[in-house]
């Protein structure tokens, strides 16, 4: 019980933090609302530790903690609760952990902000987290749901930080927009939920020993179907999955640590959170499953494709973003729920590290953000150098760095249940080496192609931005060692133990398809040197670039466009919606609605002018009115009986 | 003699009444006439009174009793009208010089 009745403090610290700064922040100084933005992570971060200690020792058992009655209606209870189990543990740690370390990082990086832009970005930041941490913590739907929902806000606040740019106003729209779709559907399944089985509460729903779903048998029945679409519609608006994708690249408009934060500690993961956190549901409709894998591949392969043509150095990583996604959805889709938590970890590490190593960069360059204009930065910014090539590695997939091992358990599963998934998959793979070598070789490599100002200009960044990356290195090269697959070393794959308790109902459903070990291991020495070839090559083909004026084939043109996706997106629903509204503007609402209450207006004093003339002033007329009304009433009375 | 001989003579007075409360425009004219419906009721409750005078009524006594209170009724409030319409009627030829009614139409408009 120890640390895990302190498991409030996690969330209500990062608040806390949010509304001192909020409030404070035009009386605060910049070196206060850094240390109290930051610090309040550091203490979740370290609650967050002493909670996932509690939660590794023997015999723990998932714990719900309930705080009070937040919705009682009938007979529906919904309780604001907590509940605390390996899963959550797990995520506590990436989001506090990461979460701190881009904090520090912030607090140099937002250097430059006004004063009271420096408190608005740092209580966003901590809002961020509180939302996220709600949403890992929740012990129901509801609870998770108003999380899901403080993520989307705060994305939307900080990708629109900068909000004085209408560019930055519209992404922040469009993550909002996308990302509202899929709340509809999340919700939507939410009420599902409720409706068919009276109760949100994971506890009742997913209880080992009398559970409801965990009772249900049947395979595939409609409503658990339905519910899941509908809940992974929800996911892919979150998690930036086709078709609802596009936000994430936009999302690059607000400032760097905070890509960061949406895609490696926050935001993004929480599909996948709720995916695993519902894996048992998700198990008994094998139907979506079948979706998600075939989804999640697509994804990481069209996203992995636009990625080789982009120039601007954030828009590579969060198309990179989007594929790695994928892979994680490709692993929830063959049931490898372990392995896709493993991706989400290991991409959490790699994924910060390579967008602070980027925004390392755009500081160093004064803004500029297209790698076409850098080069040569190696030899200026070593430790931006050397960290950004271990996250290259690791998220290549090249052993020992941790992209390899989560990569590989979601692949070598990917084959167990269809090879064809692992096929695409690696060719995923393949691409994902090449921009990501691409990447590295136009902005480390080669000679200097910016201007003469800003080559006095480059220079290492400072030791609050450098040392989050080196502790993000370490962690991007070593975090795959808690999961070594069984065929190296025996019981090597702890995470993988660490997690069985909460998809063990899982693994008792879907049949686990084991692939031999030497299969296993002629995929792994294959994929690793097709990897290897693939960057060296791009490393050699890009290392000496010169920007030229080289035709572009109809395809490059496509990929260098994102196949068009925003224009066909814009073309058959932003802007038959656009006429849609206008046609309702002008005739329905104008005409239509406008008409008839000023139709009433002038009928009304029309009418009243008309009858005003009644009022002559004349006795004789108005008693002659009172006669005939008087006639008139005994007539009715006469011809009414 | 038959009560249906009350009731044309009062009907004709009613009429008569009517008519000239329409038609006239000296004040006191109309006044009279409103006081000429108001007797040709009476006249009217009267008859019927008579009629009904073996009838009797919820509480035990004769219905002629209740049309007779009426009359009385009648009498009272024509004659409190009376006094402030002729109290009207001397104010405003005080003030116009004429018992016109339709000469105070000044709300017009």
């Amino acid at each position: 019980m120890d640390a895990i009745q302190f498991i409030y403090l996690v969330p209500l610290l990062p608040l806390v933090g949010f509304l001192i700064n909020g409030l404070g922040r035009k009386t605060l100084s910049k070196s206060l609302i850094g240390l109290i933005g930051s610090g309040v992570i550091f203490l979740s971060f370290c609650i967050s530790v002493l909670i996932f200690i509690a939660v590794s020792k023997e015999g723990f058992t998932t714990q719900d903690i309930q705080y009070f009655d937040f919705i009682n209606v009938g007979k529906l209870n919904i309780p604001f609760e907590f509940q605390v189990d390996q899963l959550t543990s797990l995520f506590l740690l990436i989001i506090t952990g990461v979460g701190f370390l881009i904090h520090v990082y912030s607090t140099s990086y937002m250097k430059e902000e006004t004063q009271s832009g420096y408190g608005r970005y740092f209580s966003y930041l901590n809002l961020f987290v509180f939302s996220m941490l709600l949403l890992v913590l929740g012990g129901n739907y509801l609870i998770m749901f108003m999380g899901w929902e403080g993520v989307g806000l705060c994305s939307y606040l900080l990708i629109g930080f900068w909000f004085k740019e209408q560019e930055n106003n519209n992404a922040a729209k469009k993550a909002f927009v996308m990302n509202r779709i899929g709340d509809v559907g999340f919700l939507l399944g939410i009420f599902w939920l409720i409706s068919s089985f009276g109760t949100i509460s994971y506890h009742d729903l997913y209880n080992s020993s009398n559970g409801i779903i965990t009772s249900i048998s049947a395979i595939n029945s409609p409503a658990i179907v339905a519910i899941t679409l509908l809940l992974f519609v929800g996911a892919c608006g979150k998690s930036a999955q086709i078709p609802l994708y596009t936000w994430l690249p936009d999302a690059m408009a607000g400032p760097t640590p905070v890509s960061a934060l949406i895609h490696a500690a926050t935001m993004v993961t929480a599909g996948i959170y709720m995916i695993a956190r519902s894996n048992i549901l998700y198990s008994l409709a094998p139907t979506t499953l079948d979706v998600i894998a075939v989804i999640g591949t697509l994804t990481a392969i069209v996203a992995a494709t636009i990625a080789i043509k982009q120039n601007d150095i954030k828009k590579v990583l969060a198309y990179s973003t989007v594929s790695q996604l994928g892979y994680m959805f490709l692993g929830l889709g063959v049931g490898a729920y372990s392995a896709a938590v493993f991706h989400v970890m290991t991409h959490a590490f790699f994924k910060a590290l390579l967008f602070l190593g980027a925004g390392s960069v755009i500081h160093a360059m004064g803004g500029e953000q297209d790698i076409t204009k850098m080069g040569g930065l190696g030899k200026k910014m070593r430790v931006t150098y050397i960290t950004f090539f271990i996250a290259c590695i690791a998220i290549s997939g090249i052993p020992p760095f941790s992209g390899f091992f989560s990569k590989d358990e979601i692949l070598s599963a990917a084959y167990a249940s269809n090879p064809l998934l692992y096929y695409i998959g690696l060719g995923g793979a393949l691409l994902t080496a090449f921009y990501m070598f691409r990447l590295l070789a136009l902005t480390f490599a080669g000679k200097f192609r910016g201007t003469e100002d800003q080559l006095h200009h480059v220079h290492e960044s400072n030791a609050t931005i450098t040392i989050p990356l080196v502790i993000l290195a370490v962690l991007a090269a070593v975090g795959g060692l808690v999961g070594i697959p069984e065929v190296f070393v025996k019981n090597g794959n702890k995470l993988n133990d660490f997690l069985s308790p909460v998809f063990a109902h899982s693994a008792q459903i879907i049949a686990s398809q084991e692939v031999p070990h030497q299969t296993e291991i002629i995929l792994m020495i294959v994929s690793v040197i097709l990897i290897i070839t693939t960057s060296v090559w791009a490393w050699k083909k890009y290392k000496e670039y010169q920007p030229g004026t080289g035709e572009e084939s109809v395809f490059g043109k496509a990929i260098k466009n994102k196949f068009y996706v925003d224009e066909v997106y814009d073309r058959i629903i932003v802007k038959p919606l656009n006429a849609l509204s206008r046609l309702l503007d002008n005739v329905i609402d104008k005409k239509g609605i406008d008409g008839i209450v000023n139709g009433v207006g002038r009928g009304v004093n029309y009418g009243s002018r008309q009858l005003r003339l009644l009022q002559s002033g004349q006795v004789g007329s108005y008693i002659l009115l009172m006669v005939i009304g008087m006639l008139l009433l005994f007539i009715i009375q006469l011809f009414t009986k | 003699m038959e009560i249906k001989w009350y009731l044309f003579l009062s009907i004709a007075l009613f009429c008569i009444g009517m008519i000239g409360a329409l038609t006239r425009r000296n004040s006191i004219i109309v006044f009279m006439c409103i006081e000429l419906m108001l007797n040709s009721v009476n006249l009217l409750l009267i008859a019927f009174s008579k009629m009904h005078m073996a009838t009797v009524n919820a509480f035990g006594t004769s219905m002629a009793t209740s049309a007779q209170i009426f009359v009385f009724f009648i009498m009272i409030v024509a004659a409190a009208e009376v006094t402030v319409g002729l109290a009207i009627i001397v104010m405003m030829y005080r003030n116009t010089h004429s018992i016109d009614i339709n000469f105070l139409n000044r709300l017009k408009n």
